[in-house]
């Protein structure tokens, strides 16, 4: 299953990849592959932005605007303010999920 | 083995019950806490005693770092009733295990360390694939949230894991230096950062606790499908509990306003007229309901587009059609009101669709902003029309146009 084309943020920086291969190890959707010793973006209609490369990448080859790929909460965010969030035991605050 | 009987005795319950407490003091993390420890010659010590006894626990093990529950490695009915709670009901919102150290089978300090969140669904599934594996397994605290929510979120957190391993005194109580972490932990843990801080090297282990002992085995290697999210029909079936009761609760303030709409009359409230002109809106509602979160979420990959608002959109069309024509074998529908019908209500599923893409495995944010700013002028205009259309149609039921 993919969602919509086109619309993934990430950005790779291929000149600063050492080729770690941390970015391919962390990915739950196989968006990266190894190709002449660098990491290369292959797939990055699978990217669902959940930032887990960038987080974890030393070099900074990646970035990804992320965050949750939830209406609920970027509706509640829109209505209420606040970065959306998958915020569900947040009390009285309203930019939450649920 | 010999080593380990030196290190860790196992103390059942019933015998420490006894034990007189005694207190001491802890500088382990750097500011001195006063604890109550069980009355064995533990070396420094780090956690509190434990004070809670939850019903998972088999025992209390006393190491070198302190008392730690020992979890047992079978599910009872009673936890199972508990996920059951967790994927229905609001329970889940504070379905929770205390943060900090615990072991499974009898770990040593060679043992594998496994961290995991403290929501008791997520601490529960781990635990149940570590049978036969001697293990420590570290909680944070992530506020009872899963660990790729709490990951995306930042309470599962390389600032919690650093905090956690220094305030349970993880050094004293391994040999070795390595920490297996979940992968979709990977979000918000910095492995190298990690490393930097504490010393400790973090290994992304599967992302599924089932691999857990197959990758083990393996020497820490992940095959590729160890490393990819699902996402089949069991697990959106899961979900969609938690879609269908948001969506029932909007429902119940629908109903009030569709009965009122049509019981209004100039000469008062009509329950009759409420009953018999609400009922196809009530009944078009659930089945977009229906539609929307339950529909769409068992058939997702089959239901053609990828936005979610589409797949919605035509679900609810059909069931719109289906229900309608199934009004239609008993009343005659007023124009207007069919014009509505078919308007409003596959829109209504569309709209709650939208919703599960907060469930699922895949949509990333910027793909989400995409549909909402093509799909909430639309809902809004939607909205607007059929109001003014009822609007329309009370006014000629009144004979004042």
């Amino acid at each position: 299953m993919k969602y919509l084309s086109g619309s993934a943020s990430i950005e790779f920086f291929p000149d600063r990849c050492t080729g770690c291969g941390m970015c391919i190890e962390v990915c739950p959707h196989n968006v990266f592959i190894m190709l002449d010793g660098k990491a290369s973006v292959h797939d990055r209609d699978s990217c669902m932005e959940c930032g887990a490369c960038a987080n974890n990448c030393a070099f900074n080859a990646l970035s990804v605007a992320k965050g949750v790929g939830c209406a609920t909460a970027i509706i509640n965010s829109m209505l209420y303010g606040g970065e959306p969030s998958c915020d569900c035991n947040s009390g009285g605050k309203k930019n939450g999920c649920c | 083995m010999t080593d380990n009987k030196k290190n860790i005795f196992e103390l059942k319950f019933k015998s420490t019950e006894n034990n007189r407490a005694e207190e001491r003091s802890c500088d382990c993390s750097g500011s001195p806490v006063k604890l109550d420890v069980i009355s064995r010659p533990a070396e420094p010590c780090c956690r509190p005693s434990i004070v809670d006894r939850p019903n998972w626990a088999e025992a209390v093990l006393t190491t070198t770092a302190g008392p730690v529950i020992k979890a047992s490695t079978n599910l009872t009915l009673s936890d199972y009733w508990d996920h059951f709670k967790c994927r229905t009901t609001s329970y889940r919102n504070n379905c929770k295990i205390a943060p900090g150290l615990y072991a499974v089978g009898s770990p040593d300090k060679s043992s594998e360390v496994l961290v995991s969140a403290n929501y008791k669904y997520s601490f529960d599934l781990l635990r149940r694939e570590l049978h036969g594996i001697n293990a420590w397994i570290l909680v944070l605290d992530t506020k009872g949230i899963n660990v790729w929510c709490a990951a995306g979120k930042g309470t599962f957190g390389t600032d919690e894991l650093i905090k956690r391993i220094s305030s349970v005194c993880l050094e004293m109580l391994v040999d070795h230096r390595r920490i297996i972490v979940p992968q979709l932990g990977a979000v918000g843990i910095s492995a190298f950062r990690i490393k930097q801080a504490t010393g400790f090297r973090v290994i992304f282990g599967p992302v599924y606790a089932k691999d857990i002992p197959a990758f083990i085995l393996a020497r820490y290697k992940a095959t590729k499908n160890m490393r990819q999210i699902q996402f089949d029909l069991i697990d959106r079936f899961v979900l969609t509990p938690m879609e269908i009761r948001p969506a029932m609760r909007i429902f119940l303030l629908y109903a009030a306003i569709v009965l009122l709409i049509f019981g209004l009359d100039p000469s008062g409230i009509i329950f009759k007229d409420a009953l018999i002109g609400g009922l196809p809106f009530l009944i078009l509602g659930l089945s977009s309901i229906m539609a929307g979160s339950f529909i769409t979420p068992i058939l997702l990959p089959f239901i053609p587009f990828r936005s979610f608002a589409v797949k919605g959109w035509l679900t609810g069309l059909i069931s719109t059609f289906v229900a309608g024509n199934f009004i239609a074998q008993y009343t005659q529908q007023n124009v207007l009101l069919s014009i509505v019908e078919c308007i409003f209500f596959p829109v209504a599923s569309s709209y709650l669709a939208l919703q599960f893409t907060g469930s699922t495995t895949f949509t990333g944010m910027s793909g989400v902003k995409k549909e909402l700013k093509i799909a909430v002028p639309i809902y809004l205009s939607a909205g607007t029309v059929s109001v003014v259309l009822l609007m329309l149609f009370k006014l000629y039921a009144w004979n004042v146009i």
